[in-house]
C-alpha cells in the first residue's frame, strides 16, 4: 500500500498548502471527483485478490474519510479568515457624523401652550379663539369696562387709525364671544396674542395670553381655587404653594390674584422673585354677573370662574429664560435651545 | 398712594409687626409694591447744641466746637463750613454705629482730640448729596436720640391700589380698612368746626350739578404765604411721596394725604365777581399751573369766575389764580375750595389731557362725598397754625339730587354659601359687614333663609350689589381660608377633528422638516408690508410704538424676512424658518380681515454644513418640497396646482401660486418662490432667499382616508424619454401622460430632467417612469407597449414632444 501513503501524503500536503476556497474545491475535485485518485484507488480494489480486498477497501475509506475531514476542516478555516478579511475591508468610522437634515423646532411660547392646551383638554375643556383687532365693545364695555373707566388705564390701548377698532389688550373678549353663541355649561380655554403699548425690560408690546372660563350651575369660588391650583402644579410639575390674593377686575367679582410659590428658591426668596418667595402668575374670578346679564346669560341661574395668565411669563419660568425680549427677537441661538 | 407707618399708627394701631401689615394689606387686596425703612439702621446719633466753634490750630478747614447733648460738653472736631453756634445737629456718640457700619470712637484730628463726630444728613443715609452738617429743627431737646427726634423708625409702605378702591387713597380710609382688618378701634382726630372771624364769603353758583354736586367755600383773609411750612408736615409729606411747595399747598396737600379730599386753594384779590361751576365752552382756553396752555372741550368741568376758567376742576388750578410767595406780590386772601366732583364728570378728562394729578387720581375713583366740611375745617384749622389769618363762614352750594345715593343691597346668605363654595358662620358675616361700614339688617325667609340689607357708605363707590357683598366678604374672611374644589363636571362627549387639519399639524410637520419656528410681532415696518404685498391696504397704528412698527402686517414674510437678516448679521450662514399667525388686511369699507397663515423662509444651505454631504444652496425646489409636505396632510390628493404665476415679490421666473382646485372652483391656497432680485436689493440681501406662504383656512378641509384595495399581481415599469421645447412645463407633461395612461396607471414618476449644449437653449429632455398594473391580473407584454405608445403619441401629438 505504498502507493495508498504516498497518495495520503500528497493530499495533505495539497490541503495544507491551499489559502483559497476555490483551489480548495479544485483538490476535492482532483481527489475525491468521481475522476478523481481517490476514488480511482476505491474503484481498482476489484482487481484486488479477494483476501486482500477487505483490508485495502478500509485503509482506502479510512484514508478517504479522514482526509475528508482536513478538506472540510481546512474549508471553513478559510471561510473564517476571508469573512475576517472582508469585514475588516468594510469597517468605517463610526465616530463620523451621521447624515442628517438639520433640524427645525417649535418656539418655546408654542410649546408653553400646547401644554397648557393639552392640560386643560384633558379636563374636557374647549380651545376658542377670538379677532386681534377688537372692537371697544368686546374689549372694554361688554367685560364691564366702560369708557372713562379707571380701570381703561390699565390697558395701554394701541387704536387702530381712524376708527374705533383696537389691538385687543387681553384675551377676555373671547369669553363674552363665547357667552355670546353659547349656552352653559361652557368650559374653554382662549389661547392667543394680545397687545399694549409698552416696550421695556419686562414687557413686549406683543405677548401672549391663556383665558380660562367655566360657566355652569353651581360653580364656586372653592372651584376655581381648586382648578388653578391644580393646574400650576400640573403645569410646573410640582406642589407649589398657591395663594389668593384680593384684586381688582371689573369682569370678575370677586377678583383674585394668584400667587404661586416661587419655582426658583421654592419660597426662600431670590432674584426671580425678587426676595418675595411669590411670584405674580394671573389673576381670576368669578365672572361679574353684569358680563354674564350682558352676554345673555341668567347670572341668578348660572355661576362662572374666569382666569387668564400671561404665557409668556409661565414660559420664562419654565424653561428659565430671564429676559422677556429674547421670547420676541428670534435669535436661533435661542430658540435652537428649545428644540 | 405712599403712607408712613407712624402716621397710620396715629389713626389705628394694631398689635402687628410693620412686616405682618404690609402682609395684611396686601392679602386684603391693598397690594403692598413696596415696604422700606424712612432712614437706614444707624444707633448712638443724639440732637446736641453747638455750644462754642473755633478755628482749628493746625487745620484751615477744620473747627474745633464745644456740643451739649444733653450729658454734657464734649469736643468735637468738625469739616463742615455751616456749623454755628446755637445750630441744633446730629451728634454720633463715642460708640455710635453709622449706616455704612463705621463705629464712632474718640479721635485725635490733626493733634486735636475728638469725641464723637457731627453728621451729615448724607452720613445718617438721610439725604444722597453731601451738604454740609444737618441743620436740625431748633425746638429739639438736646440728648434726644436722633431715630426719636426725627421719628426715624418708620416704614415707607407703597400700596398699588386697584382703580375700585379710591376710598383708601387716604390715611383715614387706610386706617378704616386695616381697622377692620384687625377688628380694632380708628383713633381719628379730632376735627371741630373753626368759628368764622370774618364775614367775608364769596358768591358760588354750580350751573352743572351733575358734575358738582357740592361745593365749599371758605374765604380766610390776612394770611403770611412767605413763612415756611412747618417741618414736621413736609417731613410727612416728604414721606408720603409729595414734594413741599408753600405752605398752603402742603396743607391742602397734607389733607389730600390725611383725609383723601383734595381741596384748592385761589389766592381771593386773583378771582372776579363770583365763582361758577360750569361745563367749558368748546376752545375755552386755560393756563395751568404746571404753565401749560389748554384749549378745553366741552365736556371738561370747570371752575370760572367773570373772566373765565380759573380752573380744571377736580384736575388742577390755573396759573393765574394761585397762591403766590412771591414776596413783592405774596397772596393774603385766599379762597379755599373743598368740593365732591362727580367720578363719571372727572373719568379720563386728566389723561385725555396728557394729565394726570394727585385730585384727578382721586375724584375719578370717587371721594367720600359726606367729608367735605370735615376737611375744610381740618384746612383751615391747620392754615391758620401755620400762615395766620381771619376764617369767614364756610358756605357750602349743594345739589343733593345729584349726590351719589348711598346704594341699598341685599345679600342672601344662601347666595354667598353658593358663590363661594362654602358656609361662612352667620355671626361671622355679620361681624364682618359691621365693621366694613356696612351694617347689615337682617331678615329670614322661610323659603330664601336669611338676608342683610347693607346701605353703601359714603365712601365706598364699589358697592352696588350683591357680588359686591360678596367680594367684601370673602376678602376680609381671607381668599386662603376659603376652600378648595373642584368643578362638577356634566361629561360630554365632543367631536374631534379628523376632517379638519389644525396649525400644531403643520407645525410639527415643518419641524420635523428642518424649519424652525418664530415668533414676530403683528406689526412691521410700513415699507415691508408695500414691498411683499403693495396690492393689500393694511391697517395703520394710530399710536404705534416705533415707525418701524407702525402697521398691521399683511404678510408673514417682512417678520421672517428681518428674522434671517438679524440673525445673519449675528452669523447664522443659513436659516430655514416658519411662522403662524394672522396677517391683517384693510378692506374698500374700512372692514379688517384676519387670515391665519402659514409661513416660511428658507436661506443658506441645504442642510448645515457636513463631512458626507455636499455643500448645495437651497432653491426653489427645497421650498416647494416643504410645501408639498403640508399639502399632502390634507390627504386631499390630485386638488394641489403649482402655477408659474407672478408676485410683486418673488422673482417673475421662479414663483408659483398654490391652488386647491375642485368642484367649486380652483382657490388660490398660497405661493412659493424666489424672493424678488428687487426686494433683495432693497433688502441689501446678497444671496436667494426662498419664501412660501400658504392660507390655514384653503388647507383646513381634511379627507378621512378611505381603504382602496390594491392589486396582488406584478406592475410593470417602462421608462419613455422624450426632447421637446423648453417652454412646456413639466406639469403639461405629467399631465398629458396621466391622460393618456389609461385605468391601469398606479405611478407616474418624472425622474429626469436634461437640459445642455446638445440640445439647444430652447428644448429640453424628460424622462417619465410609468408603472402599470392590473388589479385582476398579470398585464401581458403587449398590452404595456401598446399603452406606452399610446402615451407617446399623446405627448407627441399634444405638446410636440419627440421620443429619444
Amino acid at each position: 500500500m505504498q502507493a495508498l501513503d504516498e497518495l495520503i501524503e500528497r493530499v495533505e500536503a495539497a490541503i495544507d498548502a491551499v489559502n483559497d476556497e476555490r483551489d480548495l474545491e479544485q483538490i476535492r475535485v482532483t481527489y475525491f471527483g468521481k475522476k478523481g485518485e481517490v476514488t480511482a484507488l476505491l474503484k481498482g480494489l476489484g482487481q484486488l485478490p479477494n483476501d486482500e480486498r477487505r483490508a485495502a477497501g478500509q485503509a482506502i475509506n479510512q484514508a478517504r474519510d479522514r482526509l475528508q475531514a482536513q478538506l472540510e476542516l481546512r474549508r471553513s478555516v478559510l471561510a473564517a479568515a476571508q469573512l475576517d478579511s472582508r469585514i475588516a475591508a468594510e469597517t468605517i468610522d463610526v465616530t463620523l457624523p451621521g447624515r442628517r437634515s438639520g433640524q427645525g423646532g417649535l418656539h418655546p411660547h408654542t410649546q408653553t401652550m400646547q401644554r397648557i392646551e393639552t392640560i386643560f383638554r384633558n379636563a374636557g375643556y374647549g380651545v376658542a379663539t377670538g379677532p386681534e383687532v377688537e372692537t371697544e365693545y368686546y374689549n372694554f364695555q361688554a367685560l364691564n369696562i366702560p369708557a372713562h373707566h379707571p380701570a381703561r388705564a390699565m390697558h395701554d390701548t394701541f387704536y387702530l387709525e381712524g376708527g374705533e377698532r383696537l389691538l385687543r389688550t387681553h384675551t377676555s373678549p373671547v369669553q363674552a364671544r363665547v357667552m355670546e353663541r353659547s349656552e352653559p355649561p361652557i368650559r374653554i380655554i382662549c389661547p392667543g396674542k394680545v397687545y399694549r403699548v409698552d416696550s421695556d425690560m419686562t414687557h413686549t408690546p406683543m405677548f401672549h395670553q391663556v383665558e380660562g372660563l367655566v360657566v355652569d350651575r353651581d360653580i364656586s369660588f372653592a372651584d376655581l381655587k381648586g382648578t388653578v391650583i391644580d393646574f400650576l402644579r400640573v403645569f410646573f410639575e410640582a406642589e407649589l404653594a398657591v395663594r389668593f390674593r384680593p384684586s381688582y377686575f371689573p369682569f370678575t367679582e370677586p377678583s383674585a390674584e394668584v400667587d404661586v410659590e416661587c419655582v426658583h428658591c421654592r419660597g426662600e426668596g431670590c432674584r426671580v422673585c425678587s426676595q418675595s418667595g411669590w411670584l405674580e402668575v394671573m389673576g381670576c374670578g368669578m365672572v361679574h354677573p353684569r358680563v354674564l346679564e350682558m352676554s345673555g346669560i341668567d347670572a341668578e341661574a348660572y355661576t362662572g370662574f374666569a382666569f387668564g395668565f400671561g404665557v409668556d411669563r409661565l414660559s420664562m419660568l419654565y424653561y428659565s429664560v430671564d429676559d422677556l425680549r429674547l421670547f420676541y427677537e428670534n435669535d436661533l441661538r435661542f430658540l435652537a435651545q428649545f428644540r | 398712594m405712599k403712607i408712613s407707618e407712624r402716621w397710620l399708627r396715629e389713626w389705628v394701631n394694631p398689635p402687628v409687626t410693620a412686616t405682618e401689615l404690609v402682609a395684611q394689606l396686601s392679602m386684603a387686596g391693598l397690594e403692598v409694591d413696596s415696604a422700606e425703612p424712612a432712614a437706614p439702621a444707624f444707633k448712638g446719633v443724639v440732637v446736641a447744641a453747638v455750644v462754642t466753634v473755633d478755628p482749628h490750630p493746625d487745620a484751615d478747614k477744620l473747627r474745633v466746637c464745644q456740643v451739649d447733648d444733653g450729658l454734657g460738653v464734649h469736643t468735637v472736631v468738625c469739616g463742615a463750613p455751616n456749623v454755628e453756634v446755637g445750630m441744633r445737629v446730629p451728634y454720633a456718640r463715642p460708640g455710635a454705629v453709622l449706616p455704612d457700619g463705621t463705629h464712632i470712637g474718640q479721635a485725635k484730628l490733626r493733634g486735636v482730640a475728638s469725641a464723637g463726630m457731627l453728621c451729615g444728613a448724607d452720613e445718617l443715609g438721610l439725604a444722597s448729596v453731601r451738604d454740609g452738617l444737618m441743620a436740625l429743627p431748633g425746638g429739639l431737646t438736646p440728648g434726644l436720640d436722633l431715630r426719636e427726634a426725627l421719628e426715624l423708625d418708620d416704614t415707607l409702605i407703597e400700596i398699588d391700589l386697584t382703580p375700585n378702591r379710591g376710598d383708601c387713597l387716604g390715611l383715614r380710609g387706610l386706617a378704616r380698612e386695616v381697622g377692620v382688618l384687625n377688628d380694632c378701634a380708628v383713633l381719628e382726630p379730632e376735627i371741630k368746626p373753626v368759628p368764622a372771624r370774618i364775614d367775608d364769603t364769596f358768591p358760588v353758583t354750580i350751573s352743572h350739578p351733575e358734575g358738582c354736586p357740592r361745593y365749599l367755600g371758605r374765604v380766610i383773609r390776612g394770611v403770611d404765604v412767605t413763612g415756611s411750612t412747618p417741618a414736621w408736615m413736609m417731613e410727612r409729606l416728604r414721606r408720603c411721596g409729595l414734594r413741599p411747595i408753600d405752605p398752603v399747598v402742603d396743607v391742602t396737600n397734607y389733607v389730600l394725604l390725611e383725609l383723601g379730599q383734595p381741596m384748592h386753594a385761589f389766592d381771593l384779590d386773583r378771582l372776579a365777581d363770583r365763582i361758577d361751576v360750569r361745563l367749558a365752552q368748546p376752545g375755552e382756553k386755560l393756563t395751568l399751573l404746571d404753565g401749560s396752555e389748554l384749549s378745553l372741550r366741552d365736556d371738561t368741568l370747570l371752575i370760572t369766575d367773570a373772566s373765565g376758567p380759573v380752573a380744571m376742576a377736580g384736575i388742577m388750578g390755573g396759573e393765574f389764580s394761585g397762591i403766590s410767595t412771591d414776596p413783592a406780590a405774596a397772596t393774603r386772601d385766599i379762597f379755599l375750595e373743598c368740593a365732591f366732583f362727580s367720578p363719571l364728570a372727572i373719568a379720563g378728562r386728566a389723561r385725555s389731557y396728557g394729565l394726570h394729578t394727585d385730585a384727578s387720581h382721586r375724584y375719578e375713583r370717587g371721594v367720600d362725598f359726606d367729608l367735605q366740611h370735615m376737611a375744610m375745617e381740618r384746612a383751615t384749622a391747620l392754615l391758620l397754625e401755620i400762615v395766620g389769618g381771619e376764617p369767614g363762614p364756610v358756605t357750602e352750594t349743594v345739589d343733593t339730587g345729584s349726590l351719589p345715593t348711598r346704594m341699598a343691597v341685599t345679600l342672601r346668605e344662601a347666595r354667598l354659601a353658593k358663590l363661594l363654595g362654602m358656609r361662612i358662620p352667620t355671626e361671622t358675616v355679620e361681624a364682618m359687614l359691621e365693621r366694613l361700614g356696612l351694617p347689615p339688617v337682617a331678615t329670614e325667609d322661610s323659603d330664601a333663609g336669611r338676608s342683610w340689607q347693607v346701605q353703601a357708605p359714603s365712601w365706598r363707590f364699589d358697592i352696588e350689589r350683591e357680588a359686591d357683598l360678596i367680594e367684601e366678604v370673602a376678602r376680609i374672611y381671607g381668599y386662603d381660608n376659603i376652600e378648595v374644589t373642584l368643578p362638577a363636571s356634566r361629561m360630554q362627549l365632543e367631536p374631534t377633528l379628523v376632517r379638519q387639519t389644525d396649525a400644531d399639524l403643520f407645525r410639527a410637520q415643518l419641524a420635523a422638516s428642518g424649519q424652525q419656528e418664530i415668533l414676530s410681532y403683528s406689526f412691521v415696518e410700513p415699507r415691508l408690508n408695500d414691498l411683499f404685498e403693495p396690492g393689500i391696504q393694511a391697517a395703520s397704528l394710530a399710536n404705534p410704538i416705533s415707525s418701524d412698527l407702525a402697521a398691521m402686517r399683511t404678510s408673514l414674510w417682512p417678520g421672517l424676512v428681518k428674522t434671517w437678516i438679524s440673525n445673519r448679521n449675528r452669523q447664522q450662514s443659513r436659516a430655514r424658518l416658519f411662522e403662524i399667525g394672522r396677517t391683517f388686511a384693510l378692506d374698500a369699507e374700512g372692514a379688517v380681515t384676519e387670515r391665519g397663515w402659514i409661513g416660511g423662509l428658507l436661506a443658506g444651505s441645504r442642510e448645515p454644513e457636513s463631512w458626507n454631504q455636499p455643500a448645495l444652496e437651497v432653491d426653489f425646489y427645497d421650498a416647494r418640497g416643504v410645501v408639498e409636505s403640508l399639502l399632502a396632510l390634507t390627504r386631499a390628493l390630485n386638488v394641489w396646482q403649482f402655477r408659474a404665476e407672478k408676485h410683486p415679490g418673488l422673482h417673475p421666473g421662479q414663483s408659483a401660486a398654490v391652488y386647491r382646485c375642485g368642484e367649486g372652483g380652483d382657490v388660490l391656497a398660497g405661493w412659493v418662490g424666489r424672493m424678488h432680485p428687487e426686494v433683495q436689493a432693497e433688502l441689501d440681501l446678497p444671496r436667494p432667499v426662498y419664501l412660501f406662504a400658504l392660507a390655514l383656512d384653503v388647507l383646513e378641509a381634511r379627507e378621512v382616508p378611505v381603504h382602496r384595495g390594491f392589486s396582488r399581481f406584478p406592475s410593470m415599469r417602462r421608462d419613455i424619454a422624450i426632447e421637446l421645447d423648453a417652454n412646456v412645463s413639466g406639469a403639461a407633461v405629467i399631465d398629458c401622460a396621466r391622460q393618456a395612461a389609461g385605468e391601469h396607471l398606479v405611478d407616474l414618476c418624472l425622474f429626469d430632467v436634461y437640459a445642455g449644449d446638445r440640445l439647444g437653449p430652447e428644448r429640453r429632455s424628460i424622462a417619465l417612469g410609468v408603472t402599470l398594473q392590473h388589479p385582476d391580473r398579470t398585464l401581458e407584454d403587449g398590452e404595456v407597449t401598446t399603452r406606452v405608445d399610446a402615451i407617446v403619441a399623446a405627448l407627441e401629438s399634444q405638446l410636440g414632444a419627440i421620443r429619444r
